[in-house]
């Protein structure tokens, strides 16, 4: 137990100094999705009143919350395609044949890939003026423990796949048809309350869109109408807390059957 | 061998990809502080074995211990007693030599300044002192693999296990790595086994195994392994060796055998042999080499074949 802990928190440090000395990891994970939501929300914001929402929400504010979640969602893909990175560069190698078990090799992968991805969710925190959200300190603290939770579950899930793959070349396919479209159908990017009623049971089925609602309500912590008609911020927790569980776990489980 | 000399045993291992059969019923054993070769060509076998020693490759028949630990009921127990080195690089360039050594001595159970005190002795010991906080990735092929020899030994492993360590090295630096190993075992009675497909890496090694398409054709010392091939061994170049072959046999009486298009002519008696074939077939006769038979020498009249010439594998280095 203490052997994984300690060589967890070995392969967590790896990772931090990895991404601080990777320059274009910083630009690409924070530029991408400050890009999307200035295109997306600058140029849907005219057109599009967010389907349920209090009167006077702009589009660009209701997608700030999913641009959040979009940067989590690129730093987790970030952490995966850099598994598969140390298993083909030979570095995995060396850590397979450490007396460490397989699941303190993945909760130290997924605790580097988190803390990269809170790190910068918090920093995009600070754009929150910006959209007409005045944040409290309780309001920020609670968002980015939200984000660790939606960090952790996004970064195990990354893994899981990452575990499988020899080579990044399918992984493109796995993104698009994947993770990305958990991130389109979670709310970020367009509301559960006016979409059609297939679509809606998918997102109510997506263990992301409770991520988003919890998300949203700790940025509106004091202006509850504001955050839009959303499940209860506990239950929200909850679901998105079990689902970061079950996908470490599975994470784990993958990583002990992966030979070499 | 009792079981208090054996560091490592290996009983009956079979495994096949697929249809192709890598490792046919191997066994043998490896005594405490010897260093061990096992020789190959590619495809052998070697690194399979490697790997299911290193307990990264799943052993479903047959079972191998590392100073008694089953590499199948006991791997936890084998990961602490070996230190590995791979054939391709396992430390993070991004990171300096310190900081590569420190994440490694974590995920043995090194901490604090047990591990900066282990650290700092094999730097020393390597000579990478003066680059210890450099990037690996700034570091010369010599030097990346002399990190990667501090990255395995910081432990303290009892067993020192390395696949194809010098591949990539050039003469001179595969001389100096293996010198290290040899003071390795000779001041810190480290067991070493180590895959190669190098005949002089091989030679200086206690013992070897040698391994042809999966199966263990010999483990022996190499002095006695060249001494079961006898005394000298004569190859002729010919534009018809099967026909000269028999000519030879016919006159001389001596066995010879085609292989690879030249022939070989092994327990031959002497030099004087050289000269009476030329003088007998001078026209037939291209070129002669003789000398003391080498580990290829060994390995060609174990399998009847060439070393890089192995049934189906590819013959390039």
């Amino acid at each position: 137990m203490t052997a994984a802990l300690l060589g967890a928190s070995a392969l967590w440090r790896r990772e931090i100094v990895r991404f601080v000395r990777q320059r274009s990891r910083v630009s690409g994970a924070l530029l991408q999705p400050l890009v999307f939501w200035l295109l997306l929300g600058g140029g849907l914001n005219a057109s599009f009143q967010p389907a349920g929402s209090a009167p006077g929400t702009s589009y660009v504010a209701y997608f700030y919350p999913g641009m959040l979640a979009l940067v989590l969602l690129f730093t987790a893909i970030f952490a995966t395609i850099a598994t598969v990175e140390d298993r083909r560069a030979g570095f995995l190698q060396g850590v397979l044949a450490a007396p460490i078990p397989r699941w303190g090799i993945v909760l130290g992968q997924a605790l580097g890939g988190s803390t990269l991805a809170v790190a910068q969710g918090a920093v995009m925190l600070a754009l929150a003026p910006l959209v007409g959200i005045r944040l409290s300190v309780s309001g920020a603290l609670a968002s980015v423990a939200v984000m660790v939770i939606i960090a952790v579950g996004l970064t195990s899930l990354g893994l899981i796949i990452a575990w499988r793959m020899d080579s990044t070349q399918g992984f493109h396919a796995i993104m698009n048809l994947i993770l990305i479209p958990i991130w389109l159908l979670s709310g970020a990017f367009f509301p559960v309350t006016g979409a059609p009623a297939p679509l809606r049971l998918v997102m109510h089925l997506n263990p992301l869109t409770y991520g988003m609602a919890a998300l949203r309500r700790c940025l509106y912590l004091s202006d509850p109408v504001a955050a839009g008609p959303l499940p209860p911020l506990a239950w929200c927790v909850v679901v998105s807390a079990a689902f970061a569980a079950i996908a470490f776990l599975a994470a784990a489980r993958t990583a002990s059957r992966s030979q070499g | 061998m009792s079981p208090d000399e054996e560091a490592i045993r290996v009983a009956g291992i079979r495994h096949t990809y697929g249809t192709r059969v890598a490792l046919d019923d191997v066994s043998f054993s490896v005594r405490r502080g010897e260093l061990f070769g096992l020789l190959g060509p590619n495809g052998g076998g070697k690194t399979t074995l490697f790997r299911m020693l290193a307990t990264l490759l799943h052993v479903s028949r047959g079972d191998a211990t590392v100073l008694g630990a089953s590499v199948r009921r006991a791997p936890a127990v084998v990961r602490r007693h070996l230190g590995v080195v791979f054939q391709h690089p396992s430390l993070d360039g991004m990171l300096t030599v310190s900081e590569n050594l420190a994440c490694h001595g974590r995920l043995y159970g090194l901490r604090g300044a047990a591990l900066g005190r282990r650290a700092t002795t094999l730097l020393d010991r390597m000579g990478l002192a003066d680059r210890a906080d450099d990037r690996v990735a700034t570091l010369s092929g010599g030097l990346q693999r002399r990190a990667e020899l501090a990255k395995a030994l910081l432990h303290a492993p009892p067993v020192l296990l390395l696949d194809e360590p010098s591949t990539g090295l050039d003469p001179g630096t595969r001389r100096d790595f293996l010198q290290y190993l040899s003071q390795l075992r000779d001041r810190d009675g480290v067991t070493i086994v180590l895959t190669t497909h190098y005949m002089d890496e091989a030679e200086r090694c206690d013992r070897v195994a040698i391994l042809d398409c999966g199966r263990l054709i010999s483990v022996d010392a190499p002095h006695a392994l060249k001494a079961e091939v006898g005394g000298e061994v004569i190859v002729v170049q010919t534009p018809d060796p099967h026909g000269l072959a028999t000519r030879i046999q016919a006159r001389f009486g001596c066995a010879v055998s085609v292989v690879d298009g030249a022939l070989r002519i092994e327990r031959a008696r002497g030099p004087g042999l050289v000269r009476d074939l030329v003088d007998a077939f001078p026209t037939e006769v291209t070129a002669v080499t003789y000398g003391k038979p080498t580990l290829e020498d060994v390995f060609i009249h174990l399998t009847g074949h060439r070393f890089w010439a192995a049934r189906g594998e590819a013959t390039v280095a």
